[in-house]
């Protein structure tokens, strides 16, 4: 049979409908809205090309700026939390028995088939101060009263005279608890593959060695799925820096993030020429941090 | 238990290892069932069996990568059946090698004395010295992807013998090699081996192997240890069917013991005319059941009857004929049946000029000391 990369007419032929779609509906759209951010507003809704900086210049308001500031921490800090939180679910699959193995990545990818927006207004249910969390911890809160009570401590209330629900929604660390819950999957995943292909006797040979557990992991097991770690990093650090969603249901009033500033530009404000920029500098970090990466990979001998 | 009486040479002194009573279960099913084992200082020690004879588990368990579901491991007259590898002075070389692919040959090689809290310069010196003794001088800022699969085994050897072990554990060491690179590596094993004068113990499925290398060999099948012997004597005076059937290639002939008395034994076999007289220091008891155990090599096949008196007999005919190079089998019908009888013989001529070819009448003859009766 003739080589299918030799065939041009055939190679063209499946190349054309992918080349078709991206081209209309992922290439273009971008290039208007790129287009867009060196517009100017002409009267409530019209906008003319002019090929100004002014939008870009307004973006770099400090104002602004601090909420781009703010953005790429809560992604950090979200991206640091995966990883931590992630790693030991990682390693506790691949270490899981091949018949528990399946059942628990199940688990892990089982919230995607929900929509996000009932995910999240789930986690409201959870933290809310009438929510299952406080719930649990006023359960708690009772048992042991009830306890310090039978002992005949009940009268110095050492754990105060009622329960106090602690406020855990509508602020920052709401919006960090909501984006680890939606992201952990995105770091889980590769993380997994990547530990998946490690050689268990490396592990055994370190530990033979005369390592610890702990020193076997930082020197062996961590080195070797750092491509596993760097693309659940980006796969986190990435959608986790264009949330909207989150902060908008689960911050408080000072946890916007630029995506909730770029929506109201599209939205509310009607201002799609600085919308159009925010969006753009936004990708052009994107870029950048892609760019760093693959750097990276490269100085690592192509991981 | 034998007549050779050829003791292991380096077993003097208290032994480094001592098994006693070691057992291993995953689940109902039994890898290692109750084995004692001694290994002598500086001894070449083999454990030798087919997949899945528990060889590798009972090798994991001494390296403390397996913790016993009974029994005990001493080592050096402490116990450590419950201590973690991590504090064993035992290292081990891995069938896959598991050198670490992310780091330098010499940061593989220093990694066991980094972990110890050796000072750097050190660390170098020693590194250096142990690549040196596997010689690999000078590849100490290769990469292991930029080594053969031959040069990746001794980084393993050099990281596993830098850290100065007591007992050094190789699984399987030569499985990966081709066949010419093996050959030599046996002998290179045995030099390094005799070099450090650490005791050695190695994991093999290769009978050939263990018995070119080692000073004393354990047997296993199923769980169990079958024979311990070094190895000229496992191979004249195996102490079961399974012992003597791994170890090389046997004649087994089953017969009834007729007479057993000042070192002969009589056996009538079922489909054989004359009955087969053997000696043996060992006696079965009259009217058990036992097996004579003839080595190809150590039949004579001849056209015409042995005019010697006192040889065992037997006539049949050929029926294949297996050309090794420097040898010939020839697989002999001597009873319908019967098993066909292996006979090996020198190609001392040119193949063209051979004695006996197929359907040829012939007479197989042993002496009586040329073999053993078996009774397991």
């Amino acid at each position: 049979m003739e080589d299918w990369r030799r065939g041009r007419s055939a190679f063209w032929l499946i190349g054309l409908g992918p080349t078709v779609w991206l081209v209309l509906f992922f290439l273009l759209p971008l290039t208007i809205v790129w287009l867009y951010s060196f517009a100017e507003l002409r009267g409530v809704v019209d906008m003319e090309v002019t090929g100004t900086l002014s939008n870009y210049a307004r973006a770099l308001d400090p104002l602004y700026l601090e909420v781009f500031g703010k953005s790429l921490v809560f992604a950090g800090i979200t991206t640091g939390v995966s990883l931590v939180v992630g790693f030991p679910v990682a390693l506790a699959i691949v270490f899981a028995t091949p018949r528990w193995r399946p059942v628990l990545l199940l688990l892990v990818i089982l919230p995607f088939w929900t929509n996000l927006l009932i995910r999240t207004y789930a986690l409201i249910a959870v933290l809310r101060v009438r929510g299952f969390a406080n719930f649990t911890l006023e359960w708690f809160w009772e048992q042991s009263t009830t306890l310090l009570s039978l002992l005949g401590l009940g009268s110095y209330q050492l754990l105060g005279e009622r329960f106090e629900p602690l406020e855990l929604l509508y602020n920052n660390t709401a919006v960090i608890i909501g984006l680890v819950y939606v992201h952990l999957p995105f770091m889980v995943l590769p993380l997994y593959a990547a530990l998946e292909k490690l050689d268990r006797s490396l592990i055994e040979a370190a530990l033979d060695l005369g390592a610890s557990q702990w020193r076997a992991f930082l020197t062996v097991v961590v080195p070797l799925s750092m491509p596993g770690i760097i693309s659940g990093a980006i796969l986190v650090f990435i959608p986790a820096l264009g949330s909207f969603l989150t902060p908008d249901l689960l911050g408080g009033t000072d946890s916007q993030m630029i995506a909730n500033v770029i929506e109201r530009q599209f939205k509310s404000a009607n201002d799609w020429p600085f919308g159009a920029a925010l969006s753009f500098l936004l990708m052009y970090l994107t870029f950048a941090a892609l760019a760093l990466r693959a750097v990276f990979a490269r100085n690592a001998g192509g991981l | 238990m034998s007549s050779s009486g050829t003791a292991p040479a380096a077993n003097s002194g208290s032994p480094i290892i001592e098994v006693s009573g070691l057992c291993k279960r995953f689940g109902s099913f039994s890898a290692v069932e109750n084995i004692d084992l001694t290994i002598g200082r500086g001894e070449f020690f083999a454990l030798l069996g087919p997949s899945g004879c528990g060889k590798t588990t009972l090798l994991r368990m001494l390296a403390g990568l397996e913790l016993p579901s009974d029994g005990t491991i001493r080592i050096d007259g402490q116990d450590m059946s419950f201590v973690p590898a991590n504090k064993r002075p035992i290292n081990m070389v891995f069938q896959s090698y598991a050198v670490f692919p992310h780091m330098s040959v010499l940061d593989n090689v220093g990694y066991g004395l980094r972990i110890d809290g050796v000072p750097g310069d050190e660390i170098r010196r020693r590194a250096e010295e142990a690549l040196e003794l596997v010689k690999l001088g000078g590849f100490g800022a290769r990469r292991p992807d930029q080594l053969s699969g031959g040069q990746r085994q001794r980084v393993a050897l050099a990281r596993a013998l830098v850290k100065r072990p007591k007992v050094l554990l190789l699984d399987e060491p030569l499985s990966a090699l081709d066949a010419k690179l093996r050959e030599a590596m046996r002998l290179e094993l045995v030099n390094l081996q005799e070099t450090v004068g650490i005791t050695f113990v190695i994991v093999t499925h290769d009978q050939s192997e263990a018995l070119s290398m080692a000073t004393r060999i354990a047997v296993m099948n199923q769980g169990t240890v079958q024979q311990i012997a070094p190895p000229a004597e496992l191979y004249e005076f195996p102490a079961s069917r399974f012992v003597a059937d791994f170890i090389g290639s046997v004649n087994l002939l089953e017969g009834r013991v007729e007479a057993a008395s000042g070192g002969r034994i009589r056996l009538a076999c079922p489909g054989i005319a004359t009955p087969i007289e053997m000696e043996q220091d060992r006696l079965p008891a009259v009217g058990s059941t036992g097996w004579v155990a003839l080595r190809p090599e150590k039949i004579d096949i001849t056209k015409e009857p042995p005019v010697e008196a006192g040889m065992n007999t037997v006539s049949g005919k050929v029926e294949e004929i297996t050309y090794l190079g420097e040898t010939s089998v020839y697989h002999v019908r001597i009873a319908p049946d019967l098993p066909l009888m292996k006979v090996s013989s020198a190609n001392l001529d040119r193949v063209t000029r051979r004695a006996f070819t197929w359907e040829d009448p012939v007479h197989l003859s042993w002496t009586s000391s040329c073999g053993v009766v078996l009774d397991r």
